[in-house]
């Protein structure tokens, strides 16, 4: 049982990602170099975070491209489990794998906090360990995740259940107030149609040890370990 | 050839003394190339020619310390087979003209210092300074420091977790960006730049020369005046993402076992570090410029040895091992040549384009470097304290209001949530607080680290504001319930030609030894940024001290937030009241002569223990130190966190000094009722002074009968920077 980590030049989440694996499913981390041209065999693709490229181009973009793309495009398209978070995100819809865009923090700076998400689908496989809206907090560290999709995107995305989280405050409400972002509808976490890649700006890969006070995540690897494999 | 004249010389800022010796120990003219060198090397920043006999006092020795200043980072011994290794260093001059650029490199270029000594860098801090708010530059340049030290940091993947930010209209013109890195290694494996092996070979890595930052050192060693500006060209520009493939590379290549020796190329680029490397081997070195990979077409050999462009390293490698080190760097896509080899010369030898451009004794750059012990006078202002009849007879919560709100008391969330502080997933205390804490990547022990300095202190009383900024930094690391072990020091003042800048740098460098050998916090790496002057007006003497501490088990530490209602609220160490130099007295009451709050060390020593021996003890979890602002100050921001206020009953003559007041080596502390005891029978039998002034309560303040909401002050707190930065 193997757990796909795609390593970028700039990837810098890629460590972290692998501890939470390790610790909390059972999968065995492995990383896999950008140049490669097929991914081995394994249960779970993980694009994780970082500044691949150094984000000199659009976020994701040149990424998008690199070889190892053309395989994670034709197995997730054929229903590999894949996961990316942030810059992982910004590599999903910038490849095609996921809908929509992510574009500049309406605060327009860099923003590192811990924010609440509601988890509004818990029917995913990565996201069955949670209660349906419930509340969770997991950090967010980005400069482009504004997530945005034009009108027949947005009402695809929703018709076909594909908002896995979005953007709220502890009591779970979700307005303006509570966007720290921009995204469309506070939207933080989406899946393909086949709800099989999920893309989300928030860490989870941060918020899974006790000693930095932040556990949220850990149901996400949890659901990963029970449902998806 | 370029002829030599007075003027070329002059523009190289080389004194007529200095010209005499080089044309002496050269027996003939120096080529511009080999001027351009003496330029560099000899340059302040790189020869700490007025400042070396000063800073050859301070101890740099203790129990933990592996290596002290001499290289490009300090090494101190953590236990459990690891080290720590970490520097601070300014970047004032470049950040001023090009506030972006000039941040973002300051970081690159410390994050390389550390970790071209083997260590993963694993935490950034900085101190910045800028002029007063309404200075017409003075946002501009806040926005560009803060985005610079973000875009570099973030890219990089290396969590910025600490550091401080002060405006001040001495800084006006000359605002100061000091960036901090801290680094993990093993103990073993600490990586030198001390060359060896003749023959061996010269191997250039990273990013491609270009014209940019040619004469940085030099620009950073000279006063600005109106013309400033027309140095941005001598601005690097920082290429974060290089970097990060920079020390992956060199992070693989270290697991190897090839490298002889390595160095980054900072200051005065290829020209130092070639230098020093061979220097302190006592070697000889020989570089063929037509190797070097160039960004730039037809660069002299002038420009390739005095450029600064970023992302580059020099290493020394067995020629056999060349092509382990090739195949890894050609993997990560950098550049990778050697350039030239070790010889038995003690030359330092330049060829380019089938010429000799440059040959030099390295003795005559290294050793022959002028040192000044330049003249000084250590003035301290007048003792005119402030008069009790000129305090506010306001109420201490609107004195409180005020306070808060102000620039240099508010809340700094608006900078660190600009920086990623949580990547890498280490971060267990977080900004905001006193000290941040990290852990060492899968073991239960962390490193506590801090930066701070008070430098209106330091102007008023050089020797106790040296003092003083040592024992702020270990009371940092004390109240976290850390074990403070060493620091890094940036020390960044005027005009060291003048008496009484070289007086600010004396004083303050003596008080730094007297607190350093008492508190056993040793000094083992730093930096000078000397000329820190617009048109003739000096900025307030900054040590920026960077400290670094243990914590032995993860389990067991303290922050400063207010965690339950009905605790106590003890004030540890003596409140004299003293106003003058306080926050209090120098922003609000618009007072600004007579003498800081005097620094009694042994009376830190005994405080400071004694909060450490509560905390590991585990009989309290609440802790923080008392410093700008005084006790109330430090009050309000324990109860921001968790909405959780405090209800004092004081009955003072003089309540507003007693509560704004900066005395020394205090500390607020909350303990549980439960534990009160203990706590109290602890404190008497190490014969510390403490006051037991009150108890947490919910969310409000009370003071005698005052009161204000904790969500109210809270606001107005957190809101200062948006407010600030959105009026036109």
């Amino acid at each position: 049982m193997k757990a796909s980590i795609i390593v970028f030049p700039g990837s810098n989440c890629d460590r972290d990602i692998a501890v939470s694996i390790k610790k909390l499913t059972t999968l065995e981390p492995i990383m896999v170099w950008h140049k490669e041209t097929s991914i081995p065999d394994s249960d779970l693709i993980v694009i994780p975070g970082g500044f691949t490229f150094g984000d000199y181009l659009r976020c994701g973009s040149i990424a998008a491209n690199s070889p190892i793309m053309k395989d994670v495009i034709k197995k997730a398209t054929d229903g590999a489990p894949t996961l990316g978070i942030c810059n992982g995100f910004q590599i999903l819809t910038e490849s095609g794998l996921l809908p929509g865009t992510l574009i500049k923090n309406d605060c327009l700076s860099f923003l590192c906090k811990t924010v609440s998400i509601r988890v509004e689908n818990n029917q995913t496989n990565f996201s069955k360990k949670y209660k349906q809206n419930e509340i969770i907090n997991i950090p967010i560290a980005h400069n482009e995740g504004n997530f945005f999709a034009n009108e027949n995107t947005l009402e695809k995305i929703k018709d076909s259940n594909q908002i896995v989280f979005k953007y709220c405050n502890q009591n779970g409400e979700v307005n303006n107030e509570t966007n720290p972002n921009g995204s469309i509808e506070n939207i933080a976490g989406i899946t393909n149609e086949q709800g099989n890649v999920l893309g989300m700006m928030p860490h989870p890969e941060r918020a899974t040890c006790e000693i930095t006070k932040l556990s949220d995540g850990e149901n996400l690897f949890k659901s990963i370990s029970e449902f998806l494999l | 050839m370029i002829k030599i004249t007075k003027e070329i010389v002059e523009e190289h800022g080389i004194n007529s003394e200095e010209y005499d010796f080089i044309l002496k120990s050269l027996n003939r003219e120096p080529t511009i190339t080999e001027l351009g060198i003496f330029s560099a090397m000899w340059s302040e920043h790189c020869s700490y020619k007025s400042s070396k006999y000063w800073l050859s006092q301070l101890p740099t020795k203790n129990e933990f310390v592996i290596q002290g200043p001499g290289e490009n980072a300090g090494v101190i011994d953590i236990g459990d087979g690891y080290a720590a290794v970490f520097k601070m260093e300014s970047h004032n001059h470049p950040s001023f003209i090009e506030p972006y650029q000039g941040a973002a490199t300051g970081v690159g270029g410390i994050l390389r210092d550390v970790f071209t000594m083997g260590a993963r860098p694993v935490a950034l801090l900085n101190s910045i300074r800028f002029g007063e708010v309404s200075h017409e530059k003075t946002k501009h340049l806040l926005t560009g420091v803060v985005s610079g030290i973000g875009g570099y940091g973030n890219c990089m993947g290396i969590p910025t977790v600490g550091g401080e930010v002060e405006f001040n209209s001495s800084y006006n013109d000359n605002i100061l960006v000091n960036a901090m890195c801290v680094g993990i290694a093993k103990k073993d494996k600490i990586f030198y730049s001390k060359a060896s092996g003749i023959g061996n070979s010269v191997v250039y890595v990273g990013s491609k020369t270009g014209r940019d930052g040619i004469h940085g050192a030099t620009m950073a060693s000279a006063e600005f005046d109106e013309n400033s500006e027309e140095k941005r060209p001598t601005v690097q520009v920082g290429d974060p993402f290089s970097e990060k493939l920079l020390l992956e590379a060199c992070m693989e290549l270290m697991k190897m076992d090839v490298i002889v020796a390595i160095q980054d190329m900072g200051a005065a680029g290829l020209t130092s570090s070639a230098v020093e490397m061979a220097g302190k081997g006592n070697l000889g070195i020989e570089l063929d410029l037509d190797k070097v990979p160039c960004r730039e077409e037809k660069m002299s050999a002038y420009e390739i040895m005095l450029s600064e462009s970023q992302e580059r390293m020099l290493m020394i490698l067995e020629p056999d091992k060349e092509n382990v080190a090739k195949e890894i760097f050609e993997k990560w896509e950098l550049d990778f040549s050697v350039i030239g080899k070790l010889t038995d010369t003690n030359r330092l030898i330049i060829n380019h384009q089938k010429e000799t451009k440059a040959d030099i004794i390295l003795d005559i750059l290294e050793k022959g470097a002028p040192s000044y012990k330049r003249p000084y006078e250590i003035n301290i202002f007048d003792d005119e304290g402030i008069k009790e009849d000129t305090l506010i007879n306001d109420n201490p919560i609107s004195i409180l209001k005020k306070m808060i709100a102000s620039p240099n008391l508010c809340s700094r969330k608006w900078v660190w949530e600009q920086y990623d502080h949580m990547v890498m997933t280490d971060t267990v205390l977080l900004p905001g607080g006193d000290s941040a804490i990290i852990r060492v990547h899968g073991t239960n022990k962390g490193l506590s680290v801090t930066s701070d300095s008070t430098p209106r202190y330091c102007a008023s009383d050089p020797y106790e504001g040296g003092k003083q900024a040592v024992a702020e930094a270990w009371r940092n690391l004390i109240s976290v319930g850390s074990l403070p072990i060493a620091i890094t020091d940036c020390m960044n003042f005027g005009n060291p030609e003048k008496k009484d800048i070289m007086g600010q740098f004396a004083g303050v460098i003596k008080g730094m030894i007297e607190a350093c050998n008492t508190l056993n916090f040793p000094v083992v790496s730093g930096n000078v940024s000397l000329y820190n002057e617009t048109n003739g007006k000096g900025i307030n003497p900054t040590p920026v001290i960077g400290g670094v501490g243990v914590v032995e088990n993860l389990d067991i530490f303290s922050d400063q937030n207010l965690k339950r209602k009905n605790d106590f609220i003890l004030i540890i160490g003596k409140t004299t009241g003293h106003l003058t130099q306080s926050i209090y007295a120098n922003e609000l009451l618009n007072y600004k002569k007579g003498l800081p709050p005097k620094v009694n060390l042994e009376e830190e020593l005994k405080n400071g223990l004694a909060i450490k021996e509560l905390i590991n003890k585990r009989l309290i979890d609440t802790s923080h130190d008392i410093s700008d602002g005084g006790l109330l100050i430090a009050l309000t921001e324990m109860s921001m966190k968790n909405i959780i206020g405090f209800e004092l009953k004081i009955e003072k003559d003089n309540l507003n000094s007693y509560l704004f007041g900066e005395d020394q080596a205090r500390y607020a502390i909350a303990v549980e009722e439960n534990k009160i005891e203990d706590v109290r029978l602890l404190l008497n039998e190490k014969n510390v002074f403490f006051e037991e002034i009150g108890q947490a309560c919910k969310d409000k303040i009370i003071i005698n009968n005052n009161n204000i909401s904790i969500l109210e002050l809270k606001e107005i707190y957190e809101n200062w920077f948006n407010n600030y930065l959105s009026k036109a």
